[in-house]
Order: structure tokens, then sequence, then C-alpha cells
């Protein structure tokens, strides 16, 4: 499974102040630690209220390249710092997110295509999140076929189907699971999948056990990729663990240290 | 309408190992050898890069070996004592793309020989031909860790192909390779889980060693269990073809050492009439045991007859002609 790492997002305390003092040595050790820990990507977001998305988004990724050769996943709804960003990324990056939204779809696809990136499309529209996943499914299919119209393959398109926290919304669960097996038989190549896993376990006790249960249970589902806290160890030995037991690599008594250097070689 | 081509496409490929040193590389090779580099599985061309030819190495010991069948008088009894000019015929009359020397002397049961003596072994060989060089130990883990550092540095900018590592030993083969710049053969027991395990190991000692690994899954001759074999061959194949960084090594087999043991290749014709001939026989044996390593995968072929090198490396011609569409 792809790891997306989560840290560099200016929601958490310390990477607001670095972005606001433009202090990039927690940035770049934030971003070493994820790499080493195994993370594939490094997600970027400059947090909500920032005075200066544009400006913000381009500095995060200066900094963060200038010690990670990883590619970056462009977090924001501000679609004019997404392509400010993507216009210095040294390797091929993934946008996140856009929703089912005509508008927006034109939008980001055509960036995508301009600059040959990855998208991850949200299973979401103007109306919200589907309770259920056939409506998921629905508008993962309106995804793809967008995305095809810009000649973004689908198997280029990361498709989301939302996960909302346990707590609050349990019946979504099962749902989930279901709108990721499903969205597989859409086109051919499918699109792949991802998922925000913190998400899961917001407001919970236990969110460690939550996130990896959950990141497991989706795996067995088909999950391609997951944005998630790359230095949480249970859960990238869990990861390891279910990708041996998928069969999608082959065991050796190492087989988490090689999971987490498989980023490197 | 045209007819779509169904393609496998594959991820990553095999890695590459460059075998022996020419002057210019600091060695006294005559021409080296690259193995491995392949980015589809065997021979289909048409689905991705074959860019180097399997190749045969023929064995030489570095004593008279009294247990070979007698058929092999023939071909080396003249040179048996001489491992210098038992590796000169090789190449020159019997066609061998490399030789692998087997450091039997030192076995503390046969001649005892010292880490020097070994090295003198090595030398000679070297002098003797210009192809590049496999040197196997004895087989007893202990006295081959005092044998290897010897060698490794007699050796040094030869560029050889060292073995063998193995799980239980490994660090003092692969100490002597750091050192000394050569490559080594890392040996799992029909094994894929150890054989991956193997190198990461190695690759903790050393990370550019990585590239100097190849890996000897160890196999059975034709009727003993080659379909093992061939099976921990196919997975660490695809395995490389998939991005498993761990396996993506190319691949050694001593076919002559395990077929010219079986009881098929030995029997004389008067202990077993229907089977007919026993030299032709054993060579068929070599040959077939040999062509179904190829299938799977087998980058050095490791024999002993001459004829059946032969066979073998028209079997390598005709599977290296082009088949893309």
């Amino acid at each position: 499974m792809i790891i997306i790492g989560e840290r560099i997002n200016g929601m958490f305390k310390d990477i607001a102040r670095a972005i606001k003092e433009r202090d990039p040595r927690p940035i770049q050790e934030w971003a070493r630690k994820q790499e080493a820990n195994g993370a594939h990507y490094l997600d970027i977001n400059v947090g909500p209220g920032s005075p200066d998305p544009v400006g913000a988004m381009q500095w995060l990724v200066e900094v963060t390249q200038e010690v990670s050769e990883l590619p970056l996943c462009l977090d924001s709804t501000k679609y004019d710092a997404i392509e400010a960003a993507l216009k210095i990324c040294k390797h091929p990056a993934m946008i996140n997110s856009v929703p089912a939204v005509q508008a927006k779809m034109e939008r980001v696809f055509a960036m995508a295509a301009q600059y040959n990136a990855e998208v991850i499309g949200l299973a979401m529209s103007e109306e919200g999140i589907p309770k259920d996943a056939d409506a998921r499914v629905a508008l993962a299919a309106e995804l793809v076929a967008n995305a095809m119209a810009f000649d973004l393959p689908p198997d280029r398109l990361f498709i989301d189907p939302l996960v909302l926290p346990c707590n609050v919304a349990q019946d979504h669960g099962p749902e989930v699971l279901r709108t990721l097996r499903e969205v597989k038989l859409i086109s051919d190549p499918p699109p792949k999948t991802v998922v925000g896993l913190s998400n899961v376990s917001q407001g919970t006790k236990n969110r460690e056990l939550i996130n990896r249960t959950f990141a497991v249970m989706a795996m067995a589902n088909g999950l391609d990729a997951a944005i998630v806290d790359a230095c949480d160890d249970e859960l990238m030995a869990a990861v390891a663990t279910a990708r041996i037991l998928l069969n999608m690599d082959i065991y050796c008594d190492s087989y988490i240290d090689v999971f987490k250097k498989s980023n490197r070689l | 309408m045209a007819v779509e081509i169904l393609k496998e496409k594959y991820r990553s490929k095999v890695g590459q190992v460059v075998l022996g040193a020419t002057a210019a590389e600091g060695g006294t090779r005559s021409h080296t050898i690259t193995v491995g580099g392949e980015s589809a599985l065997p021979f289909l061309h048409f689905e991705g890069e074959i860019p180097n030819r399997p190749v045969v190495a023929l064995e030489v010991w570095d004593m008279a070996p009294e247990e070979w069948n007698p058929c092999f008088k023939k071909y080396y009894g003249d040179v048996f004592d001489d491992p210098g000019a038992w590796a000169k015929k090789c190449v020159e009359q019997y066609g061998a793309d490399l030789i692998l020397l087997r450091l039997v002397s030192a076995d503390p049961d046969l001649k005892d020989s010292s880490p020097e003596e070994c090295a003198a072994a090595v030398k000679k060989v070297l002098a003797a031909v210009g192809v590049p060089l496999i040197v196997l130990g004895c087989g007893k883990a202990e006295k081959d860790a005092a044998i290897f550092p010897v060698v490794a540095e007699a050796a040094a900018g030869e560029n050889l192909l060292l073995g063998v590592a193995e799980l239980e030993n490994y660090k003092a083969i692969t100490s002597a390779c750091m050192a000394h710049k050569h490559n080594l053969i890392a040996q799992s027991p029909i094994d894929i889980n150890i054989c991956k395990q193997l190198n990461i190991l190695i690759a903790e000692m050393s990370t550019a060693l990585v590239d100097r690994i190849v890996i000897d899954p160890t196999i059975a001759a034709l009727g003993y269990g080659i379909e093992y074999s061939y099976s921990i061959m196919e997975r660490a194949r695809n395995g490389a073809l998939q991005g498993d960084r761990m396996l993506a090594m190319p691949m050694i087999g001593n076919v002559g050492f395990e077929v010219w043991r079986t009881k098929e290749a030995n029997i004389s014709a008067e202990e077993e009439p229907g089977w007919g001939d026993q030299e032709e026989r054993g060579v068929l044996w070599e040959a077939t045991t040999a062509a179904a390593y190829l299938q799977a995968g087998m980058n050095i072929l490791v024999m002993r007859h001459p004829r059946a090198v032969e066979l073998v490396k028209k079997n390598i011609d005709d599977l290296m002609c082009d088949n893309s569409y």
C-alpha cells in the first residue's frame, strides 16, 4: 500500500508556527522522519486560515524538496495554491483533492493533465457525503468519466470514499469498505483507492488501534493508498503484515524493515 | 479489426552484475561478462528486454576429482592435476564462457590446503585463461572463512564471483568481498524466504553489495525435485519484476554437480540395459536439466560435460533469437 505521510499540515501547531515564522526546521525534520519510517509520498497542507495560501504552499514545497526526493501530495481546496506548487515540484505530484463537482473537476483534471499529476477524487458532491456505497460508487464513476475526458488514465485517479469517525457515523464503515471493492468494477484499468485514515478515529480513545485495524480491513478490500501517520510504528507494522498475508510481498523474517525501506530502494 | 496483443507489464527488472575486470579496470581479464538485466520473464523478448545471454561456466577443481564418472577421463584426464591447464582446456576446447574453480583441496578431511595454497591455485587459473572467474570454497564453513580473505586479497582487482554466503555463514565472505571489491553468491536451501532474508542481511552489511549479489537458490537435478527449485526461481523472478529489490538479482546453479550425482547419469548400460549408453544418457540428463533452468531464469549455468555444454549453448542461441512482435 502507498503510504502518504500526513504530518506536514498546518493543522498541527508546530507546522503552523513554522509556516508563520518561515522556519524550515520542523518541516524538514518531519519530512526526514516520515521518509525514514517508510512514507512513499509526503502530504503538504498549509492548514486552515492561512493569510497567503499560495505563498505558504510554495514555501512548504521548496523546503520539503530540499531534504526529500519523495513525491508530494498537494493538499488544498485552493486550486491556485496547488497550481503554484505543481510548477515547482521536482517529481510528478498528487493533487489532493477534487469532489464530483463539474467546475472543480474541469479545473483540476486539466491541471493534472498539464503537470502529469495524479489526482485524489472525493466521492462527494455539492450535496455532501453520501450515506451508502451505491451513491459513492456513482460519484466515483462520474470522477472517472471526467478524468478520462481530460486524458487522465483511470489508474492515475485515486478515489477516496470518505471515511467518517466511527463514533459518530458507525454505519459508514461497511459502506466505505463496499465502495473500495466496487469502484474497481468501474473501468479497466480500474481507478485506485485512497483513504484519509486518521478520520476514522477522530474524537475516540484508542485512536491508533482503530486506525490500524481499519487500515488492514481496507487493504483486504483492495485499498491502494492511505494518508496516515507514517511515524506510527504499529500501523506501519500492521500494513507490512497485511501485505504479507495478502501475498503482495514475499515473506522474509525482516519483512517489516523491508517494507519501511521500500520507498528508498 | 486489428488484433490487440495483450502484453504483461512489469514494474521493475533484474539487476545487472558485471564479472571480471580488464586491465583498464584494474584486472587482467581479456573481457568482462555481464549477467542479469531482464525486464521480462525468461526469453519473452516481446514483453521486455533480455539484454544479456545466459552463460555457461565449466567446473574446475584444484585437485583431481576421484569421484567423477570415468567418462570424464577422456576430456579432462590429462589436466586433472593442473587447474590452470584444465581451465585453459575448458575455455579453448569446450567453449566455457567462464570458469568456476572449486577449492576442494582445502577440505580438512582431504588435503587441508592452506589459504595461501588456495590463493596460488586461483592465481594459476587467472594466469591460464582470460575469462572471468568464479571461486567456491571447500564447503566447510570454518575453513572457508579462513580462505576467503586471503583469496579475495590475492585476486584484488579481478572482480571475482566468490561463493558461497549462507544464512549461518555470510559475514566472513561478505567482508572479504567488501574489502577487495568482488561479487558474491548468496546461497539459500530451496527457500524463497531465506533467499530474501540473506540478501537483506548482506545489504545491511553493505548497501553497495546489493548490486554484486548472485543468487544460488540451490537446485536439484531432473528427477530429484527439479520442480521445487524451478518454482522457487519463478517466484524470485516474479518478485524481481514486480519490484522486490531484495530478489532482483541474477541466479546461478550447479547443474553439473547435481546431475553427475544421480543414478541416471552414472549407472552403466550393463547394469541397466534398458537405459541405453551411460555417457549419452548423462549428457542428455545434464543438458535437459540445464534447459529447464534456463526457462526458470538461470543466468549462470555451472556444468561439467563438454557435450552437454555444446547442446545447451545451441539452446541458448535459439532462445536469444528475438521473438518480439
